[in-house]
């Protein structure tokens, strides 16, 4: 029995029934990773002894009975952007390398709450400003499933940790992409929650206006779980919505006959690798055999998804990370500074890499006096065509079905010259985020022996279809269940 | 609307948010920027006439804060992250342009 | 021929709002009591990574109260920006504020080109409407403490909301500026949305200053003047900059678009050249923090808790009461000075005059000298106003009312009881004070004979052994009557 591959459910029980306990899981799973993981560099600290300590706990709490969730003594790993107090918190920066937060995530104390026991922080692209995770200022995460190959990013850490069996579930954050795009090239089922939805609270802001924290998982039920966990109104948190949680797991199992499916035809033109194509007429053709209806639609504004999403990207981020300034956290370099301007330079100089530089600089010319109305606004307008887009072809379906990526993971160093090329390979994930819908990336079938992943797109707020019907895939195929031989 | 970005707007920019780059920087930089500035470009082409930017659309209904007193963090574990404190302060060197 | 100059000014008025809590965090705003740096702080005033702005409500109804006093329209959709700049008393690397749409905007207030007058005038100099083009929420910034080499930075202000008031550049003199400046600050303190307290720091101008030839409706060149933290400051600095500026052209120069500073020793205006390049803010909506939806409804709810304004008020203590301007102003400089002169008068029989006589005189001295806040005054009222009727009908000396008043002041109490216990009921009764006077004149030879040889002065000194003998108690119109009218007996 290998108990990391297992899903949560199937170790809940594990649990409740004392075939094990939550400490020898948790010693069973830190052996793990401090063997496996020197291979694929996915975790950027362990946190061994805090594990066992959660741990210790959930086994009294599955002794005494008592606030026993479905998470309660089950390892996870979280990205490297979100606070916990007392355990640094990097964002796989310079400049935060030695950050200890002082107080933690909303999602951190959720899950904490809850009884999941954290096995470390996971190793991302630089403040999540990469596709590949070849960003991170600390090393490369290796796919699992090729270590030659990118694990995908931003969340790339996460998502090789739990495709490795590392941990039972992860924690990303997906701003656009950075959750289903490496869940899909590592095999994982992942989740971008509706905008609004889990609280960000904690979350080292990358663009505030389309962050979103989602769990990944071995399957779409494991992920619904963890969604109702970490979801929820946050009083700290002014862009949550104010409404009660569904239980995400409710329609899972019930028949998907008679439900639509839309394909947005703009997707589906050129520069999809062949086999990514042919996994995904597979997968339609699955869901036509379950009775569902498919038809095509529309989202004519496409092509400008990714000039949208880079360029409020830039402007939001070039605001966000103004706080890292060297004077109150984090790096500090003050090599004989005269003033403190000095300070600023430095460290912002030595601190942040190529990639975050290049970023804050385009999004302060995007923001700038003479260029806000040609940039920023205009991306703001077109912004609202792409939620457009989405609500009138939702208004039509349940859900649209895209694939997550036009390839299949990339070599290590493939587009690292080329900083535009890799901003393409996030062309079918990056609309979500600026229209806030909910998308679940699945695991889809291979194409030369690298794992496709496949995006169900939903309705704002409607999580529930993207888990039934991602659930009821599941239980047609077992792509999901294909683990990387490491 | 063909635009490049000359090394000077890379270092204006650059002051802006407060980084310091080198000559060289600037000009790979700006090589870099033109393209990517240019393939952004192709928003000209969307007509927004009458669009209102999506910041204006509200997600949410007000979400406010009664105003109540909540009990701060410690002082201690503030300055534990300060590169520099003194005296239960922050400290940094001179700012330019203050007596 | 030259052409001569006049001023074209306006102001930013930057005011603290009374709120218990911060613009967007739960750390106390009452910084000025706090004992130590950076004990009024968390994750969200200090900028920690990851930390997220909540609005607090009643900043947002003394803002949108503050809008309406001027006259303002409500934006029911407001929205919050950031302002982006580098300054190490600015946590975040923005100041949240609010640009494009501001919670109220295009407002007025009338004032005159001349300062209040202290007298019995009514007004004083031109009336003149100046526009205010926009009241705006937005955070403080942290306190910063120079030294030699290094600054050190206090977080405790940080994220203090703070209210910026814009006028259009409507004013033509540095009197009609104060005035403005005058009446502004009066409204806040008056709304209890600020104390006015100059010296702390909660309210502080910024002057935008340009000059043109007399006669020309042109907008020239401005600077701005910042950080002016009191009256006197204003007024010096502003003409100051009319008078430097006024030569630069009369020398055929040109006035340079900048950012100035008030050195107080020198008394000059000084360039702040070394923050010109961080001018772009480059603003944009805050992502963190949702529109403001104000209802109707709601604006509605504030304008129903918008007292009446000193100006209006002070008008109708004239118009209605019969109180002298002087008067009626210092009455209404407070809003609960004014609500409490109005309770009481509604509660005494005694005519408004007398009712003020006594607020402005006796019970304006206790509160001064006992430090007490008005607020917390133990008597209500009625009390008070119980108080000042027994003095109108002659129950009581005003002696023994300002010693029953000093009690009150102490223990609080219903006045009839004090008056009672203390035995200080007034007496008119004549063979009583007759008694005391003879005894008074029988003592007192040498000063009655002074009065018989005419330095009738000598009066005002018998009467207050009358007064000392009867313990207050003697009505002092019938003392004196009595007192004259045994003198003259001595006469003959
Ligand atoms: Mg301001
Ligand atoms: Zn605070």
């Amino acid at each position: 029995m290998q108990l990391p591959n297992l899903t949560i459910r199937e170790i809940h029980q594990l649990l409740l029934t004392k075939k094990i306990s939550s400490v020898e899981l948790t010693q069973a799973t830190l052996q793990r990773a401090h063997e496996i993981d020197p291979k694929i560099n996915s975790y950027v600290t362990i946190t061994d002894d805090l594990a066992l300590e959660q741990a210790r706990q959930a086994d009294e709490c599955l002794a005494k009975g008592e606030n026993i969730t479905p998470l309660t003594g089950i390892p996870f790993a979280m990205k490297d952007c979100i606070s916990t107090r007392g355990v640094r918190t990097t964002c796989s920066s310079k400049i935060l390398k030695d950050y200890v937060p002082q107080y933690n995530a909303t999602v951190t104390n959720k899950l904490a709450d809850a009884g999941a026991v954290l096995i470390g922080k996971t190793n991302m692209d630089e403040f999540g400003m990469g596709s590949s995770c070849e960003n991170s200022a600390f090393f490369n995460t290796c796919n699992p499933w090729d270590l030659t190959c990118v694990p995908g990013g931003s969340s790339g850490g996460a998502a090789a940790a739990m495709s490795a069996g590392l941990c039972n579930f992860s924690i990303g954050e997906d701003t656009g992409g950075s959750v289903r795009m490496p869940a899909g090239f590592c095999n994982v089922t992942g989740i971008k929650p509706t905008y609004g939805r889990v609280s960000r609270y904690g979350l080292i802001a990358l663009v505030s206006s389309f962050d979103c924290i989602g769990p990944m998982t071995r399957d779409a039920y494991d992920c619904a779980t963890v969604l109702e966990t970490i979801a929820g109104h946050d009083q700290y948190d002014s862009t949550t919505f104010n409404l009660p949680v569904p239980r995400y797991t409710k329609n899972i199992g019930k028949s998907v006959k008679g439900m639509t499916i839309g394909i947005p035809k703009e997707y589906f033109v050129s520069g999809m690798e062949a086999g990514v194509e042919s996994s995904i007429q597979e997968a339609i053709r699955t869901y036509e055999k379950l009775g569902m209806v498919v038809r095509e639609v529309s989202l004519p504004n496409t092509k400008y998804a990714l000039p949208v999403y880079y360029l409020l990207l830039f402007a939001e981020a070039s605001s966000n990370l103004a706080r890292f300034d060297g004077t109150r956290f984090g790096l500090s370099v003050a090599d004989n500074a005269k003033d403190v301007l000095d300070i600023y330079l430095q460290t912002r100089r030595e601190g942040f890499g190529d990639e975050v530089k290049r970023r804050i600089m385009l999004g302060a010319y995007a923001l700038s006096a003479g260029y806000y109305d040609a940039y920023y606004l205009k991306a703001q307008k077109v912004r609202t065509l792409l939620r457009r887009d989405f609500e009138l072809a939702l208004s039509a379906v349940d859900i649209l079905l895209a694939p997550t990526c036009p390839t299949t993971a990339f070599k290590l160093g493939e587009k690292t010259s080329d900083p535009l090329e890799m901003y393409l390979s996030d062309i079918y994930v990056v609309a979500t985020n600026p229209a806030g819908v909910p998308a679940l990336s699945l695991p889809a079938g291979f194409s030369n022996n690298m794992p496709v992943g496949m995006q169900l797109i939903g309705k704002h707020l409607d999580e529930q279809s993207l888990f039934q019907i991602g659930h009821a895939y599941q239980q047609e195929t077992d792509w999901h269940k294909k683990l990387p031989s490491i | 609307m063909t635009q490049t970005i000359d090394t000077n707007t890379v270092k204006h920019v650059a002051t802006l948010v407060r980084l310091g780059i080198t000559d060289e920087e600037a000009q790979k930089f700006s090589g870099q920027f033109s393209s990517i500035i240019e393939y952004f470009n192709m928003l000209n082409e969307v007509d927004t006439e009458n669009i209102v930017p999506a910041s204006d659309i509200a997600n949410a209904e007000n979400i406010l804060r009664e105003d109540v007193v909540k009990p701060s963090m410690s002082r201690e574990e503030f300055l534990r992250n300060a590169p520099q404190a003194e005296g239960g302060y922050v400290k940094v060197p001179t700012i330019l342009g203050e007596e | 021929m030259q052409p001569t100059y006049e001023p074209v000014i306006g102001l930013e008025i930057h005011g603290e709002l009374l709120t218990k809590s911060k613009m967007f965090c739960g750390c106390s705003a009452d910084y000025g009591s706090a004992p130590e740096p950076n004990t009024l702080i968390c994750p969200v005033c200090t900028g920690l990574p990851g930390a997220m702005p909540v609005v607090n409500k009643r900043a947002t109804e003394l803002a949108a109260l503050v809008g309406l006093a001027l006259n303002c329209t409500i934006n029911p959709h407001n929205t919050f920006a950031r302002k982006n700049y580098f300054y190490p008393d600015l946590p975040k690397g923005y100041q949240i504020s609010q640009y494009e749409l501001p919670i109220a905007e295009k407002g007025w207030l009338d004032i005159n080109d001349s300062p209040l007058p202290r007298g019995d005038e009514l007004s004083a100099g031109r009336q003149l409407r100046v526009r205010v083009r926009r009241v705006h929420i937005e955070e403080d910034t942290a306190k910063l403490a120079h030294e030699k080499k290094s600054a050190l930075i206090d977080f405790n202000r940080a994220g203090v909301p703070l209210l910026e008031i814009v006028s259009e550049p409507d004013m033509r003199t540095v009197d009609a500026a104060l005035d403005y400046a005058t009446k502004i600050r009066a409204i806040l303190r008056y709304l209890g949305v600020n104390s006015g307290d100059m010296e702390k720091g909660v309210l502080r101008f910024e002057a935008n200053v340009s000059v043109r030839p007399v006669g020309s409706d042109e907008l020239r060149t401005r600077t701005e003047i910042k950080n002016l933290n009191s009256f006197r400051a204003l007024v010096r600095a502003s003409a100051y900059e009319i008078e430097r500026q006024t030569k630069v052209y009369e020398n055929g120069g040109q006035v340079i678009q900048e950012t100035l500073g008030w050195d107080d020793v020198r008394g000059v205006t000084v360039s702040q050249r070394g923050k010109e390049d961080a001018h772009d803010y480059r603003y944009f909506p805050e992502p963190d923090l949702p529109p403001l939806h104000l209802s109707d409804a709601w604006i509605d709810l504030i304008r129903s808790r918008l007292p009446e304004l000193p100006e209006a008020r002070t008008n109708r203590f004239i118009a209605e009461i019969g109180l002298s301007p002087a008067d009626a102003r210092f009455l209404t400089s407070e809003l609960f000075l004014a609500d409490y002169f109005e309770s009481v008068l509604a509660k005494a029989k005694s005519p408004a005059k007398t009712v003020h006589s006594w607020m402005a005189g006796e019970f304006m001295r206790y509160l001064n000298d006992s430090a007490i806040d008005i607020k917390d005054l133990t008597f209500s009222p009625e009390s008070f106003a119980q108080l000042v009727d027994m003095v109108t009908d002659k129950t009581i000396s005003g002696n023994s009312a300002k010693a029953v008043l000093n009690e009150m002041f102490k223990n609080g109490g219903d006045p009839a009881q004090i008056v009672k216990e203390k035995n200080l009921v007034q007496v008119s009764d004549t063979a009583f004070i007759q008694e005391a006077i003879e005894k008074i004149l029988g003592d007192n030879p040498r000063e009655v004979a002074q009065f018989l040889a005419g330095k009738e002065t000598i009066i005002q000194w018998l009467m207050g052994q009358v007064a000392r003998a009867t313990r207050g108690k003697a009505d002092p119109n019938v003392a004196k009557e009595l007192l004259v009218k045994a003198l003259e007996a001595r006469r003959k």
